[in-house]
């Protein structure tokens, strides 16, 4: 079954469409990669799977169930999650009381899921009563996804989480990605680090002017020579 | 000796004084920096709306005290207190579903809000004159004073009284309460937390699941309770007057703005701030000096900075100066 199944989505934010008979789908358990030159619509694609961009054509389907007019906090009840790329925490609040926020509309087992993120990420338990302002770049990006995961999703979503990162963190972003996955949920994930990102994908699609130009495994699109010449730089 | 007489002078007429209105302009500031750091708008109609909710607690005193209901020796409008806080809590939930959230829906900038909120405050200040009159009303009953000037005299000895107002005591106990129960809220209750989160990064808020609506709603209802009790305490130690009221929105303001508006430390600071300063100010120093200086030094004339007419330009001058200097105030942080 897949978890998010875009068909033919079309639309923009007034004014010209973005993405144009985009396609983008996810099953359990895989890594999505939408890779693609600068402008190309990744991240407004992913924002039409959230809801974030109301399609003048198209579907969204998450677990069988059309959610194409379904309003953004509606989706995060039904198990999915956002992490956008900038002003992804708050700020002024506590590390745990981030947490806590992600878990907002949790009734029960909060402090069970608190532990277990904590357990994913042990430099967030050092510092949970900082605020989240006072957190490292790439703790910050953590705090990020973790917040995220609070709200019990069934898909993640990532927004260029590598964005401005060093290297160092940015292998162990994509190491948690990997841990996330392998833990039962599926993610999408936008990248600028193309070929990075590619090496942890089980699928990818390459986007260019808002539509599909290539897809497939991760590991076909980095030995498909034209995607390599076009967009992994040879 | 001279130097005690001196000090009891200036805690008579400045200090006490000063805390019980600073705390009455820090409620008051509470108001205004929590619809501020929730709806990003400065909020004109505060200083009717606690015009309104004093209204409101008036015409229930007299309806309780015409019943023979009472709390000797407290005044009778603490007891009206909770159906003052209902009613006005009722205008603003009323007044945001008819007005406010027409332009949320439109996202209308902060400008537009605004001056939404000056139409609102002619609105609440015209009905409070409509229901009650323009007039000053009166509406403490119970004891006057705690201790009075007299009483400190012959229990003292000394020259100098002290006078504490029941309403000055009231004050300061109710201020107390309030700002420690609303820490409290913002701090420790999911529902508190929610609405900093709100407060800070709203977007991020609804990708968490938190509804927007509601924490509107739970802001309009703080506000009303806080704007409610400022106003009823204000009306106690001194009188209610609806011009009275709306001219307070200038203090207020300041004391919000000078805190940093948004952060509720800074507006429990400013209300202090400004109150102090308004009265040493416009206070005449004369006697106090008069105690602690050498005969030859003493000041022939009143030793007064500015007329109490003048009380106003205090606040617009705090005002003015923290936008030139520093307009995130002492205790904001610069927001981007």
């Amino acid at each position: 079954m897949k978890v998010i199944s875009g068909r033919q989505m079309t639309g923009g934010y007034g004014g010209g469409d973005i993405i144009s008979r985009c396609e983008i789908e996810a099953g359990d358990n895989q890594i999505v990669v939408i890779v693609g030159p600068n402008g190309a619509g990744k991240s407004t694609a992913m924002k039409a799977l959230f809801g974030m961009l109301k399609l003048r054509e198209g579907t969204v389907r998450f677990r069988e169930e059309d959610i194409t007019d379904l309003e953004p906090q509606d989706r995060v009840a039904l198990g999915m999650a956002f992490v956008p790329q900038t002003r992804n925490v708050f700020e002024t609040l506590s590390i745990e009381e981030n947490l806590e926020m992600g878990a907002f509309l949790r009734k029960e087992g909060v402090k069970a899921a608190i532990d277990k993120v904590y357990d994913l990420f042990p430099a967030l338990l050092e510092k949970r009563l900082q605020r989240a302002s006072a957190l490292s770049g790439g703790q910050r990006q953590q705090l990020a996804i973790a917040r995220a995961l609070m709200t019990n999703p069934r898909l993640l979503m990532l927004d260029e989480p590598t964005a401005g990162t060093s290297p160092v963190v940015m292998n162990d972003i994509f190491r948690h990605i990997r841990k996330i996955a392998s833990s039962g949920i599926a993610i999408v994930l936008v990248e600028q680090n193309a070929r990075l990102a590619l090496e942890i994908a089980d699928m990818g699609y390459v986007l260019v002017e808002g539509k599909n130009r290539y897809s497939g495994t991760g590991a076909d699109l980095l030995a498909n020579a034209d995607v390599r010449k076009s967009f992994l730089g040879g | 000796m001279d130097f005690l007489h001196a000090l009891i002078v200036f805690c008579n007429f400045v200090a006490v004084p000063a805390l019980a209105y600073g705390s009455q302009l820090a409620l008051g500031a509470l108001g205004v920096t929590i619809v501020f750091g929730i709806l990003r708008f400065s909020n004109f109609a505060h200083g009717d709306t606690m015009a309104f909710g004093t209204m409101v607690a008036i015409l229930a005193t007299w309806w309780l005290q015409s019943q023979g209901i009472g709390i000797h020796p407290l005044p009778t409008a603490l007891l009206a207190l909770p159906i003052a806080i209902a009613a006005t809590a009722a205008l603003l939930l009323a007044t945001d579903r008819l007005v406010y959230r027409f332009f949320r829906s439109k996202r209308s900038p902060p400008v537009i809000f605004v001056a939404a909120s000056i139409g609102v405050m002619m609105l609440f200040h015209g009905l409070v004159r409509l229901i009650i009159g323009p007039w000053n009303q009166r509406f403490s009953d119970g004891e006057r004073f705690i201790v009075s000037a007299r009483e400190f005299k012959t229990a003292t000895g000394l020259n100098e009284g002290l006078a504490i107002k029941t309403s000055q005591a009231i004050t300061a106990v109710v201020a107390v309460a309030i700002v420690a129960v609303l820490f409290w809220f913002l701090n420790r209750t999911k529902t508190g937390k929610s609405m900093r989160a709100y407060s800070d990064n709203p977007d991020l808020a609804l990708l968490s699941g938190i509804k927007p609506e509601r924490v509107v709603a739970i802001c309009w209802v703080l506000t009303a309770a806080l704007a409610t009790v400022a106003g009823v305490l204000y009306g106690l130690d001194k009188s209610f007057k609806p011009f009275t009221y709306f001219q307070l929105l200038l203090p207020i303001f300041a004391a919000a703005i000078v805190g940093g508006l948004g952060n509720p430390v800074g507006a429990i600071a400013g209300g202090f701030l400004v109150a102090f300063s308004e009265i040493s100010v416009t206070y005449a120093f004369k006697k106090v000096l008069g105690y602690v200086l050498p005969e030859y030094l003493a000041p022939d004339g009143l030793a007064q900075l500015l007329s109490t007419d003048y009380k106003l330009a205090v606040s617009f001058t705090i005002l003015v100066i923290t936008l030139l200097i520093r307009p995130t105030g002492l205790l904001g942080a610069p927001r981007q």
